[in-house]
């Protein structure tokens, strides 16, 4: 179809319109992970192609596995398919709260160095929720901090926790943010802290984001407390724009706003690496309470899937998408049980399909 | 009735002078009206309550202005020993420390407003304010999450407590530097403190009939720390059989608490999430402007606010909010026994909320902070009978 309209063009003799760019397969490891993963991985699949997103899937599975030298790793293919394609996009995996092996999040995070997590959070029109206008980034610092799971008992009841802020890791989370923001156009960038509390610490962190903020004139920079931030978050989110912060209070914060537009089945989220790798996932749990049965919300996924889709350079498929989603949600017609409707899953993701093809 | 006895009294008053009448005046109501002024009650020996107070930083004193001014004007039988100890302003030596710790063993009730923590590293890790908790051991901190009729917000008919442990975990003041660049910090979880902010809870949830206990906590994570803080809720819970116990993670629970906050009931958790949850929830309700709160320990209990900020940019404009700090001299009142005066002071500020006639800028008004203080003075001399 598209080539018909490049010929009709030309032969028309009209003003030489921008030719859409030659659809150069971009490589992308999918990881559909479990519980409701599969289902809504499928449903993200179906929607790139009814958008012919130049994207090809490469899927692989994620478990912990132990490697030689007793340390835990994820399987060799998913490893080697990631960094090669450089992007990914991931869905719901379990983590066991009793210890055993880690946390599976955490071994990709160590695995691909994923320093960035980064969740926009937008009001969606049509899901009404108390707060309407959200608008905001928050970019969190996702190595280190509180969550080095380095504990120890000291004596029989005392436990010691540590959090570790280094200086390297602010300065690179600080200099993503601002990046972020410069390329994202958004105007200002706030550092959320405990540094009157926690002095060295979350102090090296502050001083670390204003030092790069020096190198950033153009975007505007402040500092907050947490607590400050959670008072006035709850009151008016408006005010805020990009938050960068430490991790324990990136994971606080970064639930609290996606409780401000709809909750985590319609929130998000991205981690950046080093070395240019980006995986992007939807932050919910698998919900094994309805794998299988065709009634998950695939917003997230999609939505996280919209974030890749941008981060690749290819904004108008992401543009596409997007409208397509809202506006399915906007119009209240089919729509899964937590959005408050009761169609299925499949139905939802014809909904979408069908109006991609039509904005096309 | 009681305004009437209250009327006799001052008339009774009015007609003398001098040490009689400060006799009088300071007998505390709640004796005169079960007696029905029929005999003279046996003279107390402190029948005025001291308190000290600590206005602390920012707009501290001028809420405190506004704690005096409505006393004064109630005629409540209460002196306050003003302490003046700032760490900003560097009026925070030890020996200020210890004039207030004497004040405070002799007095045992304060008010206080927040004393500001620096940022800066002056060589102290440890902020006045932590100080000041630990050496009278203020272990528990309440912070009563109510709704005020009136004015609306985004959630309406709130009813939430949320239990603070605030003399270890995230707040221990333990830093250093190992390898230059690389900072440690240290949270420390005891099974001791743990138990008790549990006992405390669980003791509170019964004493005001409440039905739940959530313990919050991030032992997905933090397995041994939250873990051990989780097991002690756990170890303490069996003990109230009555009481319905449960737990949540942190970020989930912030993120219930914007989108469904009547799920919960009384929150017990560490320092730093109490911290995040104060502030969360006050702002559901209106702001810090118009929650209270208090800190315990076994011996000690100090009233104040329950969001802790300075709030500098509103210092000398005469525009902070004084509803939380005066609810809070109201719930200090009930705790000293005063329960006629408390619900004198609560009544007539809930009052002025629900007219809303004379609203602060952080509800949305434009009147200052006296004007507010006028308004809560005028009911309080036209009490509802």
């Amino acid at each position: 179809m598209a080539a018909a309209t490049k010929e009709t063009s030309r032969a028309a003799g009209g003003a030489p319109r921008t030719q859409p760019p030659r659809r150069i397969m971009q490589t992308v490891t999918l990881i559909p992970g479990d519980g409701i993963g599969p289902e809504i991985s499928a449903a993200v699949v179906k929607i790139f192609d009814a958008a012919k997103a130049p994207v090809q899937w490469e899927e692989r599975n994620v478990t912990a596995i132990k490697g030689p030298g007793g340390k835990w790793m994820i399987p060799a293919d998913a490893k080697e398919s990631m960094d090669r394609s450089k992007i990914g996009l991931k869905g719901p995996l379990k983590t066991p709260i009793a210890a055993g092996h880690p946390s599976m999040n955490l071994l990709l995070r160590k695995t691909f160095d994923l320093y960035a997590n980064v969740r926009p959070c937008v009001s969606i029109e049509g899901y009404r929720t108390p707060y309407t206008d959200v608008d905001l980034v928050t970019i969190r610092e996702n190595t280190e901090g509180e969550y080095s799971g380095i504990e120890h008992v000291i004596v029989d009841g005392v436990v010691q926790s540590i959090k570790l802020i280094t200086e390297d890791a602010s300065r690179r989370i600080a200099e993503y943010a601002f990046e972020y923001a410069r390329n994202n156009q958004r105007s200002s960038v706030t550092a959320v802290h405990k540094a009157n509390i926690m002095r060295m610490s979350d102090g090296l962190f502050l001083r670390k984001c204003r030092e790069v903020a020096e190198n950033f004139k153009d975007v505007k920079f402040t500092e907050m407390y947490l607590d400050t931030v959670c008072l006035n978050m709850v009151q008016d989110p408006t005010q805020f724009d990009v938050l960068v912060m430490p991790n324990l209070y990136g994971d606080i914060l970064s639930d609290l706003c996606a409780g401000l537009i709809g909750g985590l089945g319609v929130t998000p989220s991205g981690n950046i690496g080093a070395n240019g790798v980006a995986i992007f996932e939807s932050v919910h749990g698998t919900a094994p309470d309805i794998a299988g049965l065709d009634l998950a919300n695939p917003t997230a996924l999609l939505l996280s899937g919209v974030m890749m889709l941008r981060h690749m350079g290819l904004h108008q498929y992401a543009a596409k998408i997007q409208t397509a989603c809202f506006d399915t949600i906007k119009e209240k017609k089919v729509l899964t049980k937590d959005l408050g409707g009761n169609s299925k899953c499949s139905e939802f993701t014809t909904e979408i399909c069908r109006r991609v093809q039509d904005l096309a | 009735m009681a305004a009437a006895l209250r009327g006799t009294a001052l008339a009774l008053a009015k007609g003398l002078g001098g040490a009689r009448l400060h006799q009088l005046v300071s007998r505390p109501l709640s004796v005169s009206a079960s007696l029905c002024g029929s005999e003279a009650p046996p003279a107390r020996a402190d029948s005025t309550f001291k308190v000290t107070m600590i206005p602390g930083d920012g707009v501290g004193p001028e809420l405190m202005t506004a704690v005096k001014d409505v006393f004064k004007a109630g005629d409540i039988p209460v002196e306050f020993d003003e302490f003046y100890i700032s760490e900003v302003q560097n009026r925070a030596s030890d020996e200020r420390l210890e004039k207030l710790l004497d004040s405070m063993k002799s007095n045992r009730v304060a008010i206080k407003g927040k004393i500001h923590s620096p940022m800066e590293n002056k060589g102290e890790l440890e902020s006045f304010e932590m100080k000041l908790r630990r050496t009278l051991d203020l272990f528990a901190n309440v912070v009563r999450v109510s709704s005020l009729p009136g004015y609306s917000t985004r959630h309406n008919n709130l009813d939430l407590v949320i239990i603070r442990e605030q003399t270890e975990g995230e707040y221990s003041s333990l830093e250093h530097e190992s390898v230059p660049g690389v900072i440690e910090c240290l949270k420390i979880i005891t099974r001791e403190k743990s138990r008790r902010i549990a006992k405390f809870a669980f003791d509170y949830a019964t004493k005001t009939g409440r039905s739940k206990v959530t313990a919050v906590h991030k032992a997905n994570i933090m397995k041994l720390g939250d873990g051990l803080f989780l097991q002690s809720c756990a170890e303490v819970a069996e003990l109230y059989p009555k009481i319905k116990h449960e737990n949540i993670i942190i970020d989930n629970c912030c993120m219930q608490l914007v989108q469904n906050p009547y799920q919960f009931d009384v929150l017990v958790m560490p320092n730093l999430y109490g911290n995040i949850i104060d502030n969360l929830a006050a702002g559901l309700v209106g702001g810090a402007g118009v929650v209270p709160g208090e800190s315990y320990s076994a011996e000690y209990a100090v009233f104040e606010t329950g969001a802790r900020h300075p709030f500098a940019q509103a210092v000398g404009r005469n525009i902070a909010n004084p509803t939380a700090m005066l609810l809070s001299a109201a719930n200090m009142l009930r705790h000293l026994n005063l329960e006629y005066h408390s619900q004198m002071v609560s009544e007539a500020v809930k009052k002025v909320i629900k007219q809303g006639k004379v609203r602060t800028r952080d509800l949305g008004g434009y009147s200052t902070t006296g004007d507010f203080v006028q308004a809560v003075v005028e009911n309080l001399r036209h009490p509802p009978t």
